[in-house]
């Protein structure tokens, strides 16, 4: 076993020894985990103390529980163990039923920086390593000192981008910040919240007409109850919300209670998806979704947020950075038949769909304009499909297939010729986008893997 | 050109056995389906159970043409860069699976397949969506069919 400080940067070269080179989890982790294991005793007791359970039941299972959970914790912890190859990071995990993972850093999708709160009490984070497929984070580091964990970060960054993983971490450039009053009022500028509103006016002018303020209560608390959380939550997790760029991709930071900070290596952003509500479209504001592979699986969909809500502009001044070469404004959009309208007779004038040599953009949406961006090269599987009454009305839908995420970019109701030289036209572009794609490793192209190019 | 039409060479098509399989299955869960109707309308009404038995036997015979038809619109074809699929007859699929943007290709069989000598192709991308499977599939052109997915596979390779 070795007794090397958790954390540490690795040595020159790992000598054979097979347990050399292996790290251990910062060694307040099984506390942490204990801390979690009271928390769920302490709720078990709580709703069981509904019933008539007495004060020395509930502290009796909180004493026996935590002991427990803080012991399982420490063996956890003990067999626990990380160590990073040139070309991966070897995960061993498992009490009693043991196991070990090879992540290839090549095939790194995404690196997060988790901090939970009670984490950043105790001045530690979580380390997570997105690679595509699986059903959730499939390597997370938890838990860190935070500095062990930005250190990880940057070496792993490194060595996946073909660096010498002695490489300080890249310097960064913010490219947008998105204050707290703009967040708020977004949030507040939703169908949710203003039916919200007008629905609580209309119950108080009906109970003060009819003299029974105790049916207000009754009706208003639970409505309140039920829109205000997501509301709130929306804020919280994109509090602080900032979008910064780096030679090793693109870096977001955003949270109050719980912080997250991720850096997605470039070439990484499979397609990106731009949302326009109507309550925002008088401040032209947009929302900006990505699909990285890799972030799927519970609790992820807001790691997908490349940006809350943003000045149109300034967001494609952002898109641009993070798809290089791209401008979804100038991609020219071809409308669909006025047959479309029998199929969706309140928004057919506003489907569209339109290609250059980088994306193809598709368009819908009346109420919420959701503008899709698909990158050739990241295209999977194309689709034509038509159903019996698009094919009375001579029409067929467009799927361009992606990886998980928020973007599903399809194109409804295309004429069914345009529609067959639509695909047809799409698999010839993403066949030579994909051919003059970059490798994954985005540093190797300049600078060869074994270079020691250490800038200090 | 139609916009389901095989691009340049014909579709190559599925088995007819499969079409025997299909019409089996349906018949047998449909013949116990109307037997059980049909006893429980002759409690009520003898003519009630008559007329349940003709309809029941017409539903029958009007699938028993639909499964025809949906066996035979199954297609595929292998390009140099791709694979195509086509499928339906209510609702037309075509699908385009670049060799490039293969995960893994699955082959199976289930017990009634394996009798009636018939074999699934299913392929995987990176993307959920993907919906590129073939069925009633010679075994052996099903196993030829997977080995050359795969070699094109390898050849065409891209990160995901």
């Amino acid at each position: 076993m070795s007794d090397v400080l958790p954390g540490l940067p690795l040595g020159e070269q790992a000598p054979p020894d097979p347990s050399a080179g292996f790290h251990r989890l910062h060694p307040l982790t099984p506390l942490l985990r204990g801390w979690k294991v009271f928390a769920a005793a302490v709720a078990i007791a709580a709703q069981q103390a509904y019933g008539d359970v007495s004060v020395p039941w509930l502290l009796g299972s909180v004493a026996i529980s935590v002991p427990l959970g803080v012991a399982y914790g420490w063996l956890a912890w003990r067999n626990t163990r990380y160590r990073i190859g040139p070309d991966d990071l070897r995960l061993e995990t498992g009490v009693l039923h043991k196991r070990s993972r090879q992540v290839r850093l090549d095939r790194l999708q995404a690196v997060d920086v988790v901090r939970p709160f009670v984490a950043r009490v105790l001045g530690l984070a979580e380390l997570r390593l997105e690679v595509a497929g699986g059903s959730s984070s499939e390597a997370p580091l938890a838990y860190l000192s935070e500095e062990s964990a930005h250190r990880l970060r940057a070496e792993l960054l490194a060595r996946a981008a073909g660096l010498h993983h002695e490489t300080p971490e890249a310097p960064e450039r913010v490219l947008l910040e998105v204050p707290l009053a703009r967040l708020v009022e977004s949030t507040l500028r939703s169908v949710a919240v203003i039916g919200t509103l007008v629905v609580l006016v209309a119950m108080v002018v009906i109970t003060t007409l009819n003299h029974a303020p105790g049916l207000l209560l009754g009706i208003a608390v639970p409505f309140v109850i039920a829109v205000v959380p997501v509301s709130v939550r929306s804020v919280i997790t994109h509090f602080g919300f900032t979008v910064a760029e780096s030679p090793d991709g693109l870096r977001l930071r955003h949270g109050l209670i719980e912080t997250r900070a991720q850096t997605v290596p470039p070439g990484r952003v499979q397609a990106v998806r731009l949302t326009e509500p109507l309550l925002w479209r008088s401040k032209s504001w947009c929302r900006v979704e990505v699909d990285v592979a890799g972030y799927v699986g519970e609790g992820q969909d807001h790691a997908s947020v490349l940006c809350p809500v943003a000045p149109r502009d300034e967001a494609l001044r952002v898109l641009a950075r993070v798809l290089p070469g791209v401008d979804v404004d100038a991609v020219a959009l071809a409308g669909v038949p006025a047959a479309a309208r029998w199929l969706d007779p309140f928004a057919w004038r506003q489907l569209g769909v339109g290609a250059d040599d980088r994306v193809l953009v598709t368009r819908r949406g009346r109420l919420t304009r959701v503008t899709d961006v698909v990158l050739h090269e990241k295209v999977q599987s194309v689709r034509l499909v038509q159903g019996p009454l698009q094919r009375r009305l001579g029409l067929a839908s467009l799927h361009l297939d992606t990886t998980p995420g928020p973007v599903t970019a399809f194109a409804a109701h295309r004429d069914q010729h345009e529609g067959r030289a639509l695909v047809d036209a799409e698999v010839e572009r993403a066949r030579l986008s994909r051919a003059a794609a970059g490798p994954d490793r985005w540093m190797t192209s300049q600078v060869p893997p074994p270079a020691p190019t250490v800038h200090r | 050109m139609e916009p389901f039409d095989p691009p340049g060479e014909p579709w190559v098509r599925v088995s007819p056995r499969l079409a025997t399989l299909r019409r089996l299955l349906g018949a047998a869960t449909g013949l116990v389906v109307l037997a059980g109707a049909a006893v429980a309308l002759y409690l009520v009404a003898t003519w009630l159970a008559v007329a349940g038995v003709v309809v029941g036997l017409l539903a029958l015979g009007w699938g028993w043409v639909v499964v025809g038809r949906s066996v035979r619109s199954w297609g595929y074809a292998e390009r140099a860069e791709d694979l195509l699929v086509t499928r339906g007859i209510l609702r037309r699929q075509l699908v385009v699976v670049p060799y490039g943007r293969m995960q893994f290709v699955d082959v199976t069989a289930g017990p009634l397949d394996r009798r009636f000598g018939l074999a699934t192709v299913q392929l995987h991308t990176a993307a959920a969506a993907t919906d590129a499977q073939i069925p009633g599939l010679v075994p052996e052109e099903a196993a030829r069919l997977r080995d050359r997915l795969a070699a094109r596979g390898e050849a065409g390779a891209a990160g995901v």
